[in-house]
């Protein structure tokens, strides 16, 4: 009996786990979401952020969309002995407790066939899709053509399936590979 | 029986190791060869392209100049724009200096990368940064010059099916046309201005 006395308590541990608030929406808050301005009349575009999984189990980026333009893609460029290469990915894992940022030299989510123009100062509309926490809207500043980093307005310009936990976070300074 | 056993047997693990041996060099031989991306230091690179007005552009045009040659192209949107970002920052902060200093931005994806879409895109970053172009042949013969590597890669995720592997270095040219430094993406333009400043300086005394 011991054993189904632990997995009746491991059940009711889920179960008060899956309608707590951390855990109805898996806990997912995105930060920093900024974008690059693009430069003449480039129709891609690359923005960045940052998600972080408060939840108790694993979690996946799966996907992206935007009314700026007709896709969104997940994308990582990597260096490799000097020759920089962009490939497709299908989604990027998020383990519980930890971040999975998007920066220049790393990840992004690429926009192709914009509409129109990104300018700096303008904000551009993006929503997210994970495996478990869903759709996430976030709205992602746009920093100037090349910049590495969102610049000083834009600390809070992600919003969050948990708005308490929010916050501006912190952006480290990217890094090339 | 047995001798003559061992005779083919030896006949045949020669046959094996030679028909082994021969298709490993043709697996070789039919894979995509490494790129060669040596340049050597003080070494000259010609080259003969476009600039986004029609007019040639070689390697002499900007002699007498320290030029930066990167090779890159629009829909790229990660390196190239931070890469220009970073030599606009540069040409900033060499303030009058900046005049001593041509940089170039030579597309690797031509078809796409048009006079006017090229001619926008530099002008995005900084006025001054000259956009070059080619046909395919002057394109591929100015990027064999630096050692620059450049490969489309096909997937339907791209727009129009594709995107361009390159090399992301930032190739430097003295005054005489000789390659003198290399700066690599991760450089920041703190970095890079104070390497050409050093060489603007060498240059003068």
């Amino acid at each position: 009996m011991a054993l189904s006395r632990k997995t009746w308590i491991v059940s009711v541990l889920l179960a008060l786990g899956s309608i707590s608030p951390a855990m109805a929406d898996g806990g997912m808050t995105v930060t920093q979401a900024w974008a690059r301005a693009t430069p003449g009349n480039v129709k891609t575009g690359a923005i960045y952020l940052t998600a972080t999984n408060n939840g108790a189990s694993a979690d996946r980026l799966i996907g992206a969309s935007s009314p700026a333009a007709e896709k969104a893609e997940l994308h990582e460029m990597s260096m490799d002995n000097g020759i920089m290469k962009m490939r497709p990915v299908k989604s990027l894992a998020i383990a519980p407790g930890k971040s999975l940022v998007l920066k220049p030299g790393g990840y992004h989510v690429m926009l192709t066939g914009l509409k129109a123009p990104l300018k700096e100062g303008d904000t551009v509309p993006l929503t997210l899709q994970f495996e478990k926490a869903g759709a996430i809207a976030v709205t992602a500043q746009i920093a100037k053509v090349g910049a590495m980093h969102p610049g000083p307005m834009s600390g809070m310009s992600g919003m969050s399936s948990k708005p308490a936990s929010g916050g501006s976070g912190t952006m480290s300074m990217p890094s090339m590979h | 029986m047995n001798r003559r056993f061992f005779w083919q047997l030896g006949a045949a693990a020669i046959l094996v190791a030679a028909v082994a041996g021969s298709s490993v060099m043709w697996l070789r031989q039919s894979r995509t060869p490494e790129p060669d991306l040596t340049i050597t230091l003080s070494a000259t690179a010609p080259f003969a392209l476009v600039g986004t007005d029609g007019r040639p552009v070689t390697d002499q045009t900007y002699r007498g100049k320290i030029v930066l040659v990167y090779f890159g192209y629009t829909l790229c949107p990660d390196v190239c724009p931070t890469t220009l970002n970073n030599i606009a920052a540069t040409l900033a902060a060499l303030g009058s200096d900046a005049a001593k200093v041509q940089a170039l931005f030579v597309t690797v994806d031509p078809h796409r990368d048009t006079p006017k879409v090229l001619a926008d895109y530099v002008k995005a970053f900084d006025a001054r940064i000259v956009g070059l172009s080619g046909t395919d042949e002057q394109i591929a013969a100015a990027a064999k010059r630096f050692g620059v590597y450049y490969r489309r890669y096909s997937s339907a995720d791209f727009p129009d099916g594709y995107a361009m592997d390159h090399s992301a270095a930032t190739y430097v040219m003295n005054p005489r046309g000789r390659l003198v430094a290399l700066f690599t993406p991760d450089m920041s333009p703190e970095q890079m201005t104070a390497r050409l400043e050093n060489l603007i300086g060498a240059d003068s005394s």
